[in-house]
């Protein structure tokens, strides 16, 4: 009986300690970061390597990025589960702000989609000038392609550019018509496995390391326009959203230091992305 | 015994098993088990492999219940009289852990303080020539080493009754004259001692009493040299005569 | 298949370099998936332990559902977790989603039903042998339950080696819970799970190797435990 309380005894302290292990770990947290929902195209690109160190150094916040598709960023934005979305569908933002989940779209930067597929281009579709008539060839020549699939900013921007090639591409499911259910780069290894055309963020694909067989064929056309926006989420939904710190992100991104930042980021001596905020504020 | 004394356990005699019968899968095991033991003497449970001896023995000490028929130890049910109620199983299992621990587990089960645990223990060991061996691994035993722990252990919990299942089984003769000359010693005390055996020598070696089991029956109850001089049933005669018993 | 060729190499210079930055991500892994499994092993030895001693109604119904949530995949787990975290959740308030916290929750709850089932079945082998012993010993049940998992340990502890091998190298819980944050709970797995998307698939295939050599190497140190402790006994 003794040894067993004993036991317990020993049990409940190596318990208690854990807990209060824990709760230190809890406090050291206490700083004052926020956590960005973002995208996987900003994240595996590196840009988020590049500017948080600047942020940090010059406001002392830890800005934590997690990165997910747009439809799930801005889902994890309404659960109150980030302070900032930073995200790529116009449309979709629009509905996200309108509901009352976030604040306000602040126009960021943008870069564009480029349509990739294999060096033999069984479709045709090398330099074509409008991506519409480009899918719709791939559609038509029932062409392998890999779609997302997963409420993302791509994905989204996919379903638009088959919408205008009055084409429907679920017809084609499961045969040439693949939806990956994943994530940028998960979509383009299985591009490159399976010799598809996709669609993908000009980010993503200077950064990925994976290309094999595959080759940027179509770009250009003002329709594969990309613009990301920050969100700040709305206090009034989430009470406990640190809307002080996730303000300051937004402003410093969008200030001069910011922008410059934007632009200075290459990859393999390209810029990925350009700095918009002083020109799209009066568009939007 | 080792000391120091715990408060003194139940009065468990006079034994009163009455119309005792226990099947299991339609087939029956014990039918119609009658008898009544008394103080003082040790009785011996005695019969081929297969007469009901070790169960009778699980349905004493209350690992099993009869399907039919009363057991009652004194006019109490077996189940509620551990540890004054002890049994060595056919096949003890030793703790994993030392000779003297394995007692002092038995020691804790009766309540005895952690304090006092230590030196009962080896005073029950010495008692069974353990002593040298209590450092040692319970598990690495020999089999004669291993039926005097085993007996040591139960008995150091201090029971009024001490069942012993074929304790000699298995063991050669030189163990088998230890584990007996433990019985004998421990019979001298105040645990009275019943053991089943199929050991015809063993039985007259210890009994002062037997009981003869064949074939899911008790065929005969009486005294040691009653019982050797003049068998009564035909399955005795035989079983002493050296013939299979079928 | 050029990756399986570089693999080993660039596992091997990873090893040999060891920024700081990836041992802190290895470090981060064997603290959560130590922190997860201790935590669960102190529910699911006596857990797992007591279903085999204790006998009661449901006890069938009790087994079979540990044995079937040692299969729960790992997302589900995860989401579970994720939605009880979530600051729109019910544990919102303790602010733990996106922490190394969540990530041991999320693990623990994992791997206890692992660890519970696998001491429930031998706990309940070692019972068939014992039960009779202890319980002629006048052994009450919760000391039926201590003493059978004292003298079952050796075994025990290939159950608890299960649980932190399918912690460590489970992704889709922590990448929900934890969020795959860079410096603060990024571990070996989700690390993979990112390189991987990066299509950086032989850096990936590397830190596979890595994660691998890291479990052997902690399966090496029990086993020698294990034999030291063998030795000592018997």
């Amino acid at each position: 009986m003794k040894k067993s309380t004993a036991a317990a005894l020993a049990a409940s302290r190596i318990l208690a300690s854990a807990i209060a292990l824990s709760a230190s770990m809890l406090h050291a947290d206490e700083t004052g970061f926020i956590i960005v929902a973002s995208t996987t195209s900003t994240q595996n690109s590196g840009l988020f390597d590049h500017l948080l160190p600047e942020f940090q150094a010059a406001t002392g916040i830890e800005a934590r990025v997690v990165a997910l598709g747009t439809g799930a960023a801005l889902a994890y934005g309404e659960r109150c589960d980030a302070d900032v979305v930073m995200v790529h569908a116009p449309a979709l933002e629009r509905e996200f702000v309108e509901n009352g989940y976030g604040l306000e779209r602040i126009a960021l930067m943008h870069n564009d989609f480029v349509i990739v597929g294999p060096r033999n281009d069984p479709a045709g579709i090398r330099g074509a000038d409008s991506a519409a008539g480009a899918i719709a060839a791939v559609g038509s020549k029932r062409a392998p392609f890999v779609s997302r699939g997963d409420r993302s900013g791509t994905h989204t921007k996919e379903l638009a550019l088959w919408r205008e090639s009055g084409l429907d591409p679920t017809r084609g499911a499961g045969a040439w018509y693949v939806e990956s259910g994943s994530g940028m780069g998960q979509s383009l290894n299985m591009a490159r496995a399976m010799d598809a055309y996709i669609l993908v963020d000009r980010g993503t694909w200077l950064s990925f390391g994976n290309r094999g067989g595959l080759q940027l064929l179509v770009e250009g056309d003002p329709a594969l326009f990309n613009p990301y926006s920050v969100i700040a989420i709305d206090p009034e939904h989430c009470p406990n959203v640190r809307l002080e710190q996730a303000q300051a992100f937004i402003d410093w991104l969008v200030s001069e230091t910011g922008q410059e930042a934007i632009g200075r980021f290459r990859v393999a001596g390209q810029p990925l992305f350009i700095p918009h905020h002083q020109q799209r504020r009066a568009v939007e | 015994m080792p000391d120091p004394a715990p408060p003194s356990p139940p009065q468990l005699l006079p034994l009163r098993v009455e119309a005792v019968g226990f099947a299991r899968n339609g087939r029956t095991l014990l039918k119609a088990v009658d008898f009544r033991l008394e103080a003082g003497r040790i009785s011996v449970l005695l019969g081929p492999n297969g007469a009901g001896k070790s169960l009778l023995l699980r349905l004493l000490t209350g690992l099993l219940h009869p399907d039919s028929g009363r057991i009652e130890w004194n006019g109490h049910a077996p189940e509620k009289l551990r540890p004054a109620l002890g049994m060595v199983l056919q096949k003890p299992v030793m703790l994993r852990r030392s000779v003297r621990a394995n007692v002092e587990f038995a020691l804790a089960r009766t309540g005895l303080p952690a304090r006092a645990r230590r030196s009962s223990a080896e005073a029950a060991l010495d008692q069974g020539g353990l002593l040298a061996l209590a450092d040692q691994p319970a598990m690495q035993l020999s089999g004669g080493e291993t039926q005097r722990l085993a007996i040591v252990r139960a008995w150091a919990q201090q029971p009024r009754v001490l069942l012993l299942d074929e304790p000699c089984a298995n063991l050669d003769p030189h163990s088998t004259a230890g584990v007996e000359a433990l019985i004998r010693h421990i019979h001298a005390g105040k645990t009275r001692v019943i053991l089943s055996t199929h050991d015809l020598g063993q039985a007259r070696r210890l009994a002062d009493e037997v009981l003869f089991m064949a074939d899911g029956r008790l065929r005969e109850h009486a005294a040691a040299d009653i019982f050797f001089d003049r068998p009564a049933s035909k399955q005795a005669r035989d079983f002493l005569d050296g013939r299979l018993v079928l | 298949m050029d990756e399986f060729r570089q693999a080993p190499a660039i596992a091997l210079e990873l090893l040999i370099t060891l920024e700081p930055e990836l041992l802190a991500i290895i470090g981060l892994s064997l603290t959560v998936s130590l922190a997860a499994t201790l935590l669960a092993a102190l529910i699911g030895l006596p857990l797992g332990a007591a279903v085999a001693v204790y006998r009661f109604p449901g006890r069938s119904v009790i087994a079979a559902l540990l044995n079937a949530m040692m299969g729960l995949p790992p997302v589900v787990v995860g989401l579970g977790v994720y939605l009880m975290l979530s600051r729109a959740g019910p544990l919102g308030e303790l602010g733990l989603l996106f922490t190394p916290e969540a990530m041991v929750i999320a693990q623990c709850l994992l791997i206890t039903p692992l660890i519970a089932a696998l001491t429930r079945q031998t706990i309940a082998d070692l019972d068939r042998s014992y039960r009779e012993q202890l319980q002629v010993l006048n052994t009450s049940q919760p000391v039926m339950v201590t003493t059978l998992l004292r003298d079952a340990w050796l075994s025990l502890t290939t159950a608890v080696l299960a649980g932190f091998g399918r912690a460590v190298a489970e992704v889709g819980a922590v990448i929900i819970v934890g969020g795959n944050i860079k410096g603060v709970t990024r571990v070996m797995t989700t690390t993979i799970a990112l390189e991987t998307s990066k299509g950086n698939l032989a850096l990936a295939m590397a830190l596979g190797l890595v994660l691998l050599a890291i479990a052997i190497s902690i399966n090496l140190l029990a086993g020698m435990l294990q034999q030291a402790a063998i030795r000592r006994h018997a």
